[in-house]
C-alpha cells in the first residue's frame, strides 16, 4: 500500500479554528445538536441581557417617568440617583469621608498582605488585627473626644453595613472557630462535648432563626437596664453562626495533619499552645484554605439576611428603595435594583473565590497525593 | 573516695501542691471543673435574667399558648386550617409548608444539579462553558437576593387577575399565582387505583424475571416497552371500566380573582425557584468533582470490557462517583431545608414565617417559640443525616 506523502501546508480542517471546532463542537451528530441548542441559548441570553441593559435601557432622568415608558429596559438613573444611599445608607453627607477613609485604611493593610513577597507582613498583620479595628471603630461610630460627630448605627446602611457585618463576622469567627475546633478535638470530655453540642446545634438550625434568637432572645438574657445595639446583636448572631461552620472546616484540617507531627511536637517538649500554634495549626490551616474562604464567601452572602431583623444592608436598602419609593416606581425599577445588588455581591464573592484558588496553587508544596 | 549517694527517699503518701500542678490528670480535672462552674453560673445568670425580664414585661411562660386560638389566616395549608384553630395547629401548617417546599426543592435541585454538573464535563466546549457560567454566577449571589428577584422582579410584575395570562390546559398565570384545573375524583376511583397497582406489580414482575434470566444466561431482554404497555394498558382499562371517574374543576374568572381550580402561590413558586437554582449550582459542582474523582483507568477498563458510553457511566463511573458525591450532597439538602426559612422575607407561610413570625408577635413568648422552631430544624437535620448516612453506608466502598 502506498502512503501518500502529501506536501505543502496541511489541510485546512487539520489546523486552526476549524480543527478546534470540529473537535470541541461538532465531533458527533449528538454533539452538533447540543452545540446548536447551546448556541441558541447563548445568543438568546446575550441578546436578552444586552437588549435590556443597554439598547432599551434608560440612562437619564431625575425620576421614574422615563422608565415607565412601555418597553423600556433597565432603569439606570434609579441606581445612579440612589448610589450614595446604596453605598452608605443614611450616613450623614459631610461625614462620608470617614467611611471612605476607613476603606482606604483597610485596603492599605489588606492589599500588601494578600500579595506575595511584600516585606513586613508581621507588622502589617499586627496593624490589621490590633490597630485597624480600633481606628475603624472610632472613625465609623465617632467620638466626641476626637471631635468626630457620633453617627448612630441606625443611620448606617447599604454596602457599609454589608462590609461591617462581613468583616467583623470574619474577624470574630476565625479565632472562635479555631478554638471550637481545638475544643472538639480536646481530650477533656466536658470541653469536647460542649464544643460538639454547640457546633452541631448551630449547624442544625438556619441563620434566620439564629438572627431571630439574637434579636428577640438576647435582650431577655441580659440584666434589665442593659440594652444592645441592633447591629451588635446581628453581629453576635452572625459571628457565632459562622464560627460553628468554620470550626468544622478547621477540624478537617486538624485531622489531616499526620499523627507524627503531634508526637514530634510532644517529643520536643512543647506545651499545648506552642504545639498547636507552631506545629499543628500552620499545617492544618494551610490544608483547608479553600474551605475557609468558602465559609467566608458563605458568610458574605449570609449578611443579606440581616434585613429580616430590620437592618439595612445592601440588599435591604435596595429592597426598601424598590418597595417604598413611589417617585421611582416603574415596572423595571425592582429588577434594575436587584441586578445592581447581585452584581456587587457577585463581584466580592467571585474575587474571593479566585483569590483562594490562586493562593491554593501558590501554597501547594506538592505534598498532596 | 566519693561519698555514698543519698539513700532513695521513702515513698511519699501525701502529695504536695506542686505535684498536683504538674499532674496532667489533676490539671485536666481542675480545668473542667472551672469550665463547669462557669457554665453553671452562665446558665443561671441567663435563666435568672430571663425570668426577671419576662415578669417585668408581663409575658406568660410555658407551652400552654399552643392551645390558644390563633385568630389569623394562613394563605396555604396542606391540612385543614381555619383561624379559629389553635396556635399548635398553625405550627403544624407551617411545618408542613416547610417540608413541602424542602422536599420538592431537593428533588428539583438534584435533577438540575446533575444535569448541569454533567454538562460541565461535556466534551462540547459550548455546553461546558454555559454550565460553568451558570455555576459561577449563581453560586456567588445570595439566595435571598434571588428570591427577591424572582418574587418582586418577575412574579409581581405579572398581569393582574383580570388580564391573566392564558396557558395551555385552561391554566392561568397572574400576580396572585398559577391557577390550573383541579382533578376531582368521582366514584369508582378505587378501581382505577387498583388497576395502576396491578400494572406496576406486573412491570416489577417482568423486571425480576428479565433480571433472573440475565443472571442465568447473560441475555438482556429489552422490557421497557412491554412494561409501559402493561402499566398504561391495565390502568386505561380499569379507568374505562370504572366509568371514567375523573372530572376537572376549572378556574373561572370571578369578580376580583379567579375562582375554583387549584392555585400555586407566587410565594411558593419564587421560593422554590430561588432555592432550586441556588442549590443546583452547588450540587453541579459536587457532581462534577465526584465524576472527576473516578480514576481514568476505570473508564478505560470499562471501555476495554466492551461497554458502551451509557453503560460506562451507569455501571462503572456513577456508582464510584456517588461515594464521593453523597456526603457533600447531604449537606446541600440540609442547606436547602434550612434556607427555606428565607420564606419569611417574601411571606410564604413556612414554619419561621408562621410560627417565629406571626405567633411570636401575637404571644410575645419568644423563648418558647424560638426554642420550638430551632428544635424542629435540628430534628429535620438529624433525620436527614441519619437517612443519608444509611444510604452512604450502602454505596460505600466495601473492602476486604
Amino acid at each position: 500500500m502506498r502512503v501518500s506523502a502529501r506536501t505543502g501546508p496541511p489541510r485546512i480542517e487539520a489546523i486552526g479554528p476549524l480543527r478546534w471546532m470540529r473537535e470541541n463542537l461538532f465531533s458527533s451528530a449528538f454533539n452538533s445538536a447540543l452545540t446548536v441548542i447551546g448556541g441558541v441559548i447563548s445568543v438568546w441570553l446575550a441578546w436578552g441581557v444586552a437588549d435590556w441593559a443597554l439598547l432599551r435601557a434608560v440612562f437619564t432622568g431625575s425620576d421614574g417617568s422615563a422608565c415607565r415608558v412601555e418597553g423600556a429596559g433597565a432603569c439606570w438613573p434609579f441606581v445612579i440617583h440612589k448610589f450614595q444611599m446604596f453605598m452608605y445608607g443614611r450616613y450623614p453627607d459631610d461625614q462620608i469621608w470617614r467611611v471612605n477613609f476607613t476603606y482606604f485604611l483597610a485596603l492599605a493593610g489588606l492589599v500588601p498582605l494578600m500579595l506575595p513577597n511584600v516585606p513586613g507582613k508581621l507588622w502589617l498583620s499586627i496593624y490589621m488585627i490590633v490597630v485597624f479595628p480600633v481606628i475603624a471603630f472610632f472613625l465609623l461610630t465617632g467620638s466626641e473626644w476626637l471631635g468626630l460627630e457620633i453617627v448612630e448605627t441606625e443611620k448606617w446602611g447599604g454596602l457599609l453595613v454589608t462590609l461591617v457585618v462581613a468583616c467583623v463576622g470574619i474577624a470574630a469567627s476565625f479565632p472562635l472557630g479555631i478554638l471550637l475546633a481545638l475544643a472538639r478535638r480536646s481530650e477533656l470530655p466536658l470541653i469536647k462535648w460542649l464544643a460538639i453540642g454547640f457546633i452541631e446545634f448551630v449547624r442544625g438550625v438556619p441563620l434566620v432563626t439564629v438572627l431571630f434568637f439574637a434579636s428577640v432572645m438576647l435582650p431577655l438574657f441580659l440584666p434589665e437596664n442593659v440594652t444592645f445595639d441592633k447591629l451588635l446583636r446581628a453581629l453576635i448572631g452572625v459571628a457565632l453562626f459562622s464560627a460553628a461552620y468554620l470550626a468544622e472546616v478547621v477540624r478537617g484540617g486538624l485531622q489531616a495533619v499526620p499523627r507524627g507531627q503531634f508526637e514530634a511536637a510532644d517529643a520536643l517538649g512543647l506545651n499545648y499552645p506552642l504545639k498547636m500554634g507552631l506545629i499543628v495549626l500552620p499545617q492544618a490551616l494551610k490544608l483547608v484554605i479553600p474551605g475557609i474562604v468558602n465559609s467566608f464567601i458563605a458568610l458574605f452572602k449570609d449578611t443579606s439576611l440581616v434585613l429580616i431583623i430590620g437592618l439595612f444592608d445592601l440588599l435591604g436598602i435596595v429592597q426598601q428603595a424598590v418597595a417604598s419609593d413611589a417617585k421611582w416606581f416603574s415596572p423595571q425599577t425592582a429588577v434594575t435594583g436587584y441586578v445592581f445588588a447581585a452584581f456587587v455581591f457577585w463581584l466580592f464573592c467571585f474575587s474571593m473565590s479566585r483569590y483562594s484558588a490562586w493562593l491554593e496553587s501558590r501554597l501547594d508544596t506538592g505534598h498532596k497525593h | 573516695m566519693k561519698r555514698p549517694s543519698k539513700p532513695p527517699a521513702p515513698a511519699r503518701f501525701s502529695r504536695s501542691l506542686t505535684d498536683y500542678i504538674y499532674d496532667p490528670k489533676a490539671r485536666a480535672l481542675a480545668l473542667q471543673a472551672i469550665v463547669a462552674l462557669l457554665l453553671v453560673w452562665f446558665v443561671w445568670a441567663i435563666v435568672d435574667n430571663t425570668i426577671r425580664n419576662l415578669e417585668a414585661q408581663g409575658i406568660a411562660s410555658g407551652f400552654g399558648f399552643l392551645d390558644n386560638t390563633a385568630g389569623f389566616d394562613i394563605s396555604q395549608s396542606l391540612i385543614a386550617y381555619a383561624n379559629t384553630m389553635s396556635y399548635g395547629r398553625a405550627f403544624l401548617v407551617g411545618l408542613f409548608n416547610t417540608l413541602l417546599v424542602a422536599v420538592i426543592g431537593v428533588v428539583l435541585a438534584t435533577i438540575v444539579g446533575f444535569v448541569i454538573g454533567i454538562a460541565r464535563l461535556s466534551g462540547n466546549w459550548l455546553i461546558a462553558a454555559l454550565a460553568s457560567v451558570y455555576i459561577e454566577t449563581l453560586r456567588n449571589i445570595p439566595p435571598l437576593l434571588m428570591l427577591f428577584a424572582v418574587y418582586f422582579g418577575v412574579l409581581k410584575a405579572l398581569p393582574s387577575p383580570r388580564n391573566s395570562l392564558e396557558l395551555p390546559f385552561s391554566s392561568y398565570l397572574n400576580t396572585r399565582g398559577l391557577y390550573f384545573p383541579a382533578p376531582v375524583w368521582g366514584e369508582g376511583t378505587w378501581l382505577f387505583v387498583a388497576g395502576v397497582l396491578v400494572g406496576v406489580a406486573g412491570a416489577v414482575f417482568l423486571y425480576l424475571n428479565a433480571r433472573r434470566k440475565f443472571i442465568l444466561t447473560g441475555k438482556a431482554d429489552s422490557i421497557a416497552l412491554p412494561q409501559l404497555i402493561l402499566v398504561v394498558g391495565v390502568a386505561a382499562i380499569a379507568f374505562l371500566a370504572a366509568g371514567s371517574p375523573l372530572s376537572f374543576d376549572y378556574p373561572q374568572a370571578g369578580r376580583f380573582n379567579l375562582k375554583g381550580g387549584m392555585t400555586i402561590l407566587p410565594e411558593f413558586i419564587a421560593l422554590l425557584a430561588g432555592l432550586t437554582l441556588y442549590t443546583a449550582a452547588f450540587i453541579a459542582e459536587i457532581v462534577c468533582s465526584g465524576i472527576l474523582s473516578v480514576a481514568k483507568g476505570q473508564h478505560e477498563a470499562a471501555a476495554a470490557l466492551g461497554l458502551h458510553r451509557g453503560q460506562i457511566m451507569r455501571l462503572v463511573v456513577i456508582p464510584q462517583a456517588l461515594r464521593v458525591i453523597i456526603p457533600p450532597l447531604t449537606n446541600q439538602y440540609l442547606n436547602l431545608t434550612k434556607n427555606s426559612s428565607l420564606a419569611v422575607a417574601i411571606g410564604y407561610p413556612d414554619l419561621v414565617s408562621v410560627f417565629a413570625g406571626t405567633v411570636l408577635n401575637q404571644t410575645n413568648q419568644a423563648v418558647e417559640v424560638i426554642l420550638i422552631t430551632m428544635s424542629v430544624y435540628l430534628v429535620l437535620s438529624l433525620l436527614t443525616s441519619v437517612f443519608m448516612n444509611w444510604f452512604n453506608a450502602r454505596v460505600a466502598l466495601v473492602e476486604r
